[in-house]
């Protein structure tokens, strides 16, 4: 017993040791490089993390069968972070110093990454983040190829303000109960009172995650929308929860022509365990839908169908595309070009690469890493579900816009610059 | 037929497929002008998301038939290049004012009924003519009374002020949300008489709606409090009668949800989808049971009287059973869908939609409790189970096998909680977590009403699921949650017995 303490320690302390020695140098020589991939593939967010997790391995596949990173093997290391968020942290420490990967995809909600954010300041680690999220941050060790509040849910409120879209004039804000939802609605808040809306015209509401019984918040909502006036419901609801949520709306026969919602985190993944006939004409807001008709999406999609069918995944009878995948796809391929003009894995060198690299996305635009801000310029699509459980897009922007991950419509903003504060720098 | 009536309108049928919207608007208010059936049914196509267009072409796609929308030929074989023709929302509402105003002169009752409960909901005033139109033929007593508040309601946008104040009069006798839309528009008017008199209606209108809406929170509130009963039933037995801290519970309800979707997968590929329930719920039982009874003989019986033991072996037998199914069946949640008898719901009062699934879930629990009751009470396996409870050793005596006893009273209490692994699988995710969610709620439900106590246990479920829900009413979900549990700490340290105490001279082990 004592004896395997010792060599447990012996064993710990040389790990440790091994980080403080260990020199990024050393990735280049050797032959294969490794990636984390750090989604939940269980617990309450299983339903939307698990095919991040397939696509990122999906493009791992496609870049190893070309030769690699600089001739380098990836070699993916996938963890299981089971929708906890400490773990998410102890995770990505893991990652960093044991199993040394040279980056990490992963998280899908904010908190989430708020967990695992500290972690990856203090190791210099990198991480691409593939869903919509509040902003509100930047960090030099993230890059953010999902959408910023001007990249999503402002224009899907500005739709629904508009003629076409029901000319709504009061506002159900109604969301999971943690940080995303939460500062998207004091930005759409904000914004709504920009636009002359009183305070009487908007009810928030939340719920906790995996909540299962929206009895009450339909009611209450009904109940709202009938006091007058045009009403939409704006949902930030995440997770399975999304699922009881729309049965319930299907069942006390909330019609999409009378009180639209419209939802930031449902894609076709998260409707794939819904009856979406009475669910036709609600709508929500992404910078990629499956539907998309373009010879980019078409050969993308084909690619994901041929995958899922190799791999023998659980999706292989139905396969099905959405937002953060195009998202993470893209990040693993961004991350590969930043790697190839830096030549080099140094986490240092390949962030100041990656600025301003460019990927032919499935969503039909170029996309672009914006030079300093750490996000993605994405084009935004807002989508009406179809019987089938697909997306007709009814509203587009003409073309990719930039990210502002500082709100206007949050006070103070305005004197937050748009690039991460340097804090290497201040520690030389 | 189709070939020897005249073409509808070619330029109306154009500008719906290629025009910008207010083309498409203008276009629907044509073609309903028409009257053609033909016209309606190319409506209803261009709502569904059947309508393609092929080049200058416009088409209706059925599957792979495809017919032309101005000639009604058939179009064979399919162009390879189409496009859908989006309608959106807001189309989509004038589509549906379109076509119910065309069903209302229909000579089928019951197609009248529909497109007046379609109009209720809001109609565009230009349809006012129509309306009046159909009110003039309409004899049905069910069908009148809507199509007069539908009119009052368009009329409330028109200009005459005489003709408003009588539309206002009339939307304050109804008792529709729609009404209470209206009149709080109508509230701040720039005429002080429409005004006092919307006031007047309103309040009228908004007092029948609150009685509504108090029904469904009860409704809610019985609905909840049935689920957690269910969910707590099975764990009165094996908790409060046999004395076990099962942590596995709510895996047992997981293995009920599990095999409604096994049974659920079996039956899509036969015709009789819409029954797999009546295999579901036995089927649930039983492999819940059978689970529990070899739990029971393989670990629990070796650890009666060790509550910390039991404890701490059952939560790992929980989390052994929750990476069994990972396994088995994948992380991911799976997909259990609800047969059509449960979708959907009734419109129980104004404004209030009770859903299908929700009642039979209630019903199902009233049935599930009263089988309990008629089994410990009625049957000797029940008498043999209250002996045991009450006094083992005395029972042992008598000749009661109590270890065969304990067997088969933890089957059952396993079973019970598979019946409501079935019934959650109809309204929530089936998941390998499904039981975390239920466990403290359960163990909730049964020491507040209780230990040893079934009646305490229907209690306290019925007064969760109210305060629960009516607390959601006021306070919002997240708040709910926390008062509940907050209060029943401090309930649980006045009085630790629970609501209804087990009096008598139990020999406590």
């Amino acid at each position: 017993m004592k004896r395997r303490m010792f060599v447990k320690q012996l064993a710990l302390s040389a790990a440790i040791a091994a980080i403080g020695f260990g020199s990024t140098s050393l990735y280049a020589q050797q032959k294969t490089v490794k990636i984390g991939i750090l989604h939940s593939l269980s617990g309450t967010m299983a339903i939307s993390e698990t095919v991040l997790k397939d696509v990122v391995l999906m493009a791992v596949d496609e870049i190893n069968a070309k030769g690699g990173v600089m001739g380098a093997k990836i070699e993916p290391v996938v963890v299981d972070p089971a929708s906890n968020w400490p773990l998410f942290a102890e995770k990505a420490r893991q990652l960093l110093t044991q199993d040394k990967v040279a980056v990490v995809f992963g998280c899908w909600t904010s908190v989430s990454r708020k967990s695992v954010l500290p972690v990856f300041e203090e190791l210099n680690g990198m991480l691409f983040y593939p869903v919509q999220y509040e902003g509100e941050e930047i960090s030099k060790n993230v890059f953010y190829t999902g959408a910023a509040p001007n990249q999503q849910a402002i224009p899907a409120v500005e739709y629904l303000m508009s003629k076409e879209g029901g000319n709504a004039k009061r506002w159900v804000l109604l969301g999971t109960d943690y940080v995303y939802p939460r500062t998207t609605n004091k930005i759409l808040r904000a914004f709504l009172k920009s636009k002359g809306v009183a305070d009487g015209d908007i009810m928030e509401d939340y719920t906790p995650f995996g909540h299962s019984d929206y009895q009450t918040i339909i009611a209450k909502i009904k109940k709202f929308a009938s006091e007058g006036k045009k009403t939409a419901v704006v949902s930030t609801i995440n997770g399975d929860s999304n699922v009881p949520f729309y049965k319930e709306l299907g069942n006390q026969g909330v019609k999409a022509t009378d009180v639209p919602s419209v939802a930031f985190s449902v894609g076709e993944e998260e409707l794939r365990g819904v009856d979406t006939k009475p669910l036709v004409g609600h709508l929500a807001a992404w910078n990629y839908f499956m539907s998309i008709k373009n010879a980019e999406n078409d050969a993308w999609k084909k690619k994901w169908a041929d995958y899922t069918k190799a791999k023998k995944l659980p999706y292989a009878s139905k396969p099905l595309t959405n937002d953060p995948m195009e998202a993470a796809y893209i990040g693993v391929y961004m991350w590969k070009q930043a790697v190839e003009k830096a030549k080099s894995f140094d986490v240092d060198k390949v962030r100041v690469a990656t600025y301003g690299q460019t990927f032919k996305a499935p969503s039909g635009i170029t996309s672009k890493m914006d030079e300093k801000n750490h996000h993605l310029h994405k084009a935004v699509f807002i989508g009406e579900v179809k019987a089938d459980g697909q997306f007709n897009v009814v509203w587009k922007t003409k073309g990719p816009i930039k990210a502002v991950p500082w709100s206007p419509f949050i006070a103070g903003n305005d004197k937050k610059k748009d690039e991460p504060a340097l804090m290497a720098e201040k520690k030389k | 037929m189709a070939g020897e009536a005249p073409a509808i309108d070619k330029a109306a049928v154009e500008k719906l497929a290629f025009g910008d919207a207010e083309e498409k608007t203008a276009a629907i208010a044509a073609l309903v002008a028409e009257a053609d059936p033909r016209a309606a049914a190319l409506l209803e196509a261009l709502s569904e998301g059947e309508m393609q267009v092929a080049g200058k072409r416009v088409l209706i796609v059925k599957g792979e038939d495809a017919t032309d929308a101005v000639s009604g030929e058939k179009v064979a074989p399919l162009p390879a290049e189409r496009e859908d023709v989006v309608a959106n929302n807001r189309l989509r509402r004038e589509i549906e004012g379109a076509l119910a105003a065309f069903k209302l002169l229909s000579p089928d009752g019951a197609v009248r009924l529909a497109a007046a409960k379609a109009l209720a909901g809001g109609a565009e005033a230009s349809m006012l003519p129509l309306v009046r139109k159909a009110l003039e033929k309409e004899t049905d007593p069910d069908i009148k009374p809507l199509l007069e508040l539908t009119a009052s309601s368009m009329e409330m946008k028109s200009g005459d002020k005489e003709a408003r104040l009588a539309a206002i009069r009339r939307l304050g006798e109804s008792n529709s949300p729609n009404s209470r839309t209206l009149l709080a528009e109508a509230v701040s008017d720039s005429d002080a008489d429409i005004r006092i008199a919307a006031q007047k209606s309103l309040l009228e209108v908004q007092g029948k709606l609150a009685w509504g809406e108090r029904a469904g929170l009860l409704f809610a509130g019985v609905s909840l409090g049935s689920i957690l009963l269910l969910a707590a039933l099975g764990l009165a037995i094996t908790y409060g009668l046999m004395g076990v801290i099962n942590m596995a519970h709510g895996e047992l309800i997981m293995i009920g949800a599990y095999t409604t979707y096994v049974v659920q997968v079996f039956f899509r590929k036969t015709n009789f989808f819409d029954w797999y329930l009546l295999v579901a719920v036995p089927a649930s039982f039983i492999v819940a049971a059978a689970v529990g009874m070899v739990l029971e003989r393989v670990v629990i019986r070796w650890l009666y009287g060790r509550p910390l033991e039991t404890l701490l072996a059952t939560w790992g037998i929980s989390l052994m059973l929750i990476q069994a199914v990972r396994t088995i069946f994948g992380a991911a949640n799976v997909q259990v869908e609800n047969p059509a008898f449960m979708s959907g719901g009734i419109q129980a009062f104004a404004g209030v939609v009770l859903p299908w699934s929700r009642i039979y879930i209630i019903v199902f629990a009233a049935l599930v409790l009263f089988s309990i009751f008629l089994i410990l009470t009625k049957t000797r396996l029940g008498l043999f189970v209250r002996g045991v409870t009450q006094n083992r050793d005395m029972a042992s005596c008598v000749g009661v096998p109590t270890g065969r006893v304990d067997m088969w009273a933890f089957g059952l209490g396993s079973g019970i909680a598979g019946l409501a692994g079935c019934a959650l699988s109809q309204i929530g995710n089936v998941g390998p977590d499904l039981g975390q969610g239920y466990i403290v709620d359960s163990f909730m439900v049964v020491v507040f009403g209780g230990v040893g106590q079934l009646a305490g246990t229907v209690y306290a479920a019925l007064t969760l699921g109210f305060a629960n829900k009516f607390l959601e009413a006021v306070s919002g979900a997240v708040i709910a949650k926390i008062v509940v549990l907050v209060f029943i700490i401090f309930f649980i340290q006045r009085r630790p017995q629970g609501l209804f105490a087990l009096k008598g001279r139990a020999v406590e082990a």
